[in-house]
């Protein structure tokens, strides 16, 4: 594995203003974006010959309501570099009560089907995509069921068997 | 009549219930002819939410569930998820157990693969291989059954380690497998490689670049067959794949025969990989003694105070790994599979996201079957080798 450290540096010399944070945990180099500027990042980190992180493994969504009661949902993408053999993890806060970022797919064709994931999960708007529909639960399915407000066992108004009872009677 | 009465659109469906979708896959096709112009895949009819019962569970009740994303190598799915753990939790495991991880990851590949050789080659047409392999695989399942317990849903491995130790017999059954595979490769191989038809099916059929593969996030034989040498156990080595030696194969036409080749000597290489590990088998435990997160090894149960305490305590209350947040990816049988866990330093994951190798396959498909007949699409789907229950999840 190389070192990913000089990354978040190269990022902050070319946004001085896009990057909010750089952590590293068990190894991992994790930056934080600012919502405005993530097509300009992607862009430029596929792009880019020392980064080169030609391959999007992940795009995921995280409600961190109640994580740090702050009422944000957070976009997690994980990259990876064939060329390097490096990964890095971006990560983009987005308020819960609008929640729109700008879409990757322009950059990586892959994050089509996972944004619509991300958007069926959790009802995040990914601005730009090509085809943004719901692509795991059901037709005509309602809310969005990885937000932790959402329950377990879900919210459909009735179970089957109340349904088959109902008949019974 | 539309104006262009030349060009007819016709829609059909295929699946949910067709044998070769492999499992509830529906794709709705628009052909022209017989010529595809469009497929749309639909799917999510297995879905059962596991990331959203992963955060009521605790760190080892999950492990039950990622055997069934992809059923057919519940290994992979096993070890991709405790890799993540442990990492979390910044333990070792002990060599004997990274071995023994590595000697059943293997094997798994090789019974994923004859499953996918099987009813690749039913789709296409050639019914002898189908039986020929579930003949290997009966004999996998039963080595599986010696050490887990099990046949298909695992469960094998756990965190710090394996459940348990491999059992009296069974090196000398996996030897005896590994002996006879390459033979049974090669009647294999006889049948389909210079077959005249298997050619005409899969040469030059579903084509992706290497660019093209890259950028759509191809991962596994998928990608190897169009000529890009990545193997995560060979870039980010884990479980002590740095001490085998074996090779990586890549085609490169990036097409459905290209595909087949390099599953064809992923066996053999696996079978290779599974003969040096049986050959330097460490000795030592199976599971680390890390009292607070592992589970005791099962014969101090009987003869420990100490020891039973603890099992009973990680199993009734669960283990609480400090807060942060990991990706960790293993090579599983159809790709890059990933775990990102996001932990709140309670006994339950906050968030758990599954990076499913086949979701992430069958997104390129559009890509490879666009213009191509229909009967390409059977063939192109079975050499994605595709896992509906991980694609759902």
């Amino acid at each position: 594995m190389a070192d990913v450290s000089a990354i978040g540096k190269r990022l902050k010399a070319k946004f001085p203003n896009a990057v909010t944070k750089v952590k590293t945990f068990r190894g991992e180099l994790t930056i934080s974006i600012d919502k405005d500027y993530i097509g300009r990042v992607a862009k430029f980190l596929c792009d880019d010959k020392e980064s080169a992180f030609d391959y999007l493994s992940d795009l995921c969504g995280v409600d961190k309501s109640r994580l740090d009661s702050s009422d944000t949902f957070e976009v997690v993408y994980h990259l990876y570099s064939m060329k390097q053999n490096h990964r890095v993890r971006l990560k983009v806060e987005i308020p819960a009560s609008n929640p729109n970022i700008d879409t990757v797919t322009d950059v990586w064709k892959t994050a089509d089907w996972h944004e619509r994931e991300a958007y069926d999960m959790f009802g995040i708007i990914f601005e730009g995509h090509p085809n943004l529909q719901r692509i795991l639960t059901p037709d005509g399915f309602e809310g969005y069921p990885l937000r932790k407000d959402f329950p377990l066992k879900g919210r459909q108004p009735n179970s089957l068997r109340e349904v088959y009872r109902k008949g019974e009677k | 009549m539309t104006a262009a009465a030349t060009q007819q659109i016709m829609t059909i469906n295929m699946g949910p219930q067709h044998p070769s979708t492999h499992g509830v896959l529906r794709l709705i096709l628009e052909l022209d002819g017989e010529t595809v112009v469009k497929v749309t895949p639909h799917i999510g009819f297995l879905h059962r939410g596991v990331e959203k019962l992963a955060e009521y569970k605790t760190y080892h009740q999950f492990i039950t569930l990622t055997d069934r994303l992809d059923y057919l190598a519940p290994m992979s799915n096993n070890l991709g998820y405790v890799l993540a753990v442990e990492k979390l939790l910044d333990i070792e495991v002990p060599k004997r157990s990274q071995y023994i991880r590595i000697i059943m990851c293997e094997l798994t590949r090789i019974s994923s693969h004859l499953l996918w050789l099987a009813t690749h080659a039913l789709d296409i047409g050639a019914m002898t291989v189908f039986f020929y392999c579930f003949r290997e695989r009966e004999t996998l399942n039963d080595i599986f059954e010696m050490a887990a317990g099990a046949r298909m849903n695992l469960s094998y491995v756990r965190i710090g380690g394996v459940a348990r130790d491999l059992p009296d017999g069974f090196v000398g059954k996996v030897r005896e497998f590994v002996n006879d595979f390459p033979a049974r490769i090669r009647d294999y191989e006889t049948l389909l490689t210079k077959n005249k038809i298997w050619l005409m099916r899969t040469k030059d059929v579903g084509v992706i670049s290497a660019e093209d593969a890259i950028n759509y996030g191809l991962s596994g034989p998928s990608i190897r067959g169009s000529g890009v040498k990545w193997d995560v156990r060979k870039s980010e080595p884990y479980s002590s794949y740095d001490e085998m030696d074996f090779i990586v194969p890549i085609g490169q036409n990036g097409d459905v025969y290209d595909r087949y080749i390099v599953r064809m000597e992923e066996m053999r290489q696996s079978n290779e990989i599974v003969r040096q590990a049986m050959d330097t088998l460490p000795k030592g435990d199976y599971i680390a003694d890390i009292p607070d997160v592992a589970l005791p090894q099962k014969e101090n149960l009987k003869k420990s105070m100490e020891a039973l305490i603890h099992h009973f305590k990680i199993v009734t209350e669960g283990i609480c790994p400090p807060a942060g947040e990991v990706y960790s990816c293993v090579e599983a049988p159809k790709g890059e599979l990933g775990f990102y866990i996001v932990s709140d330093g309670t006994k339950n994951p906050y968030r758990i996201k599954i990076r499913p190798p086949s979701f992430v396959n069958l997104e390129s498909l559009q890509k490879m079957v666009e213009g191509h007949l229909l009967a390409d699409v059977v063939a192109v789907i079975g050499s994605l080798d595709i896992v509906l229950g991980e694609i759902d999840r």
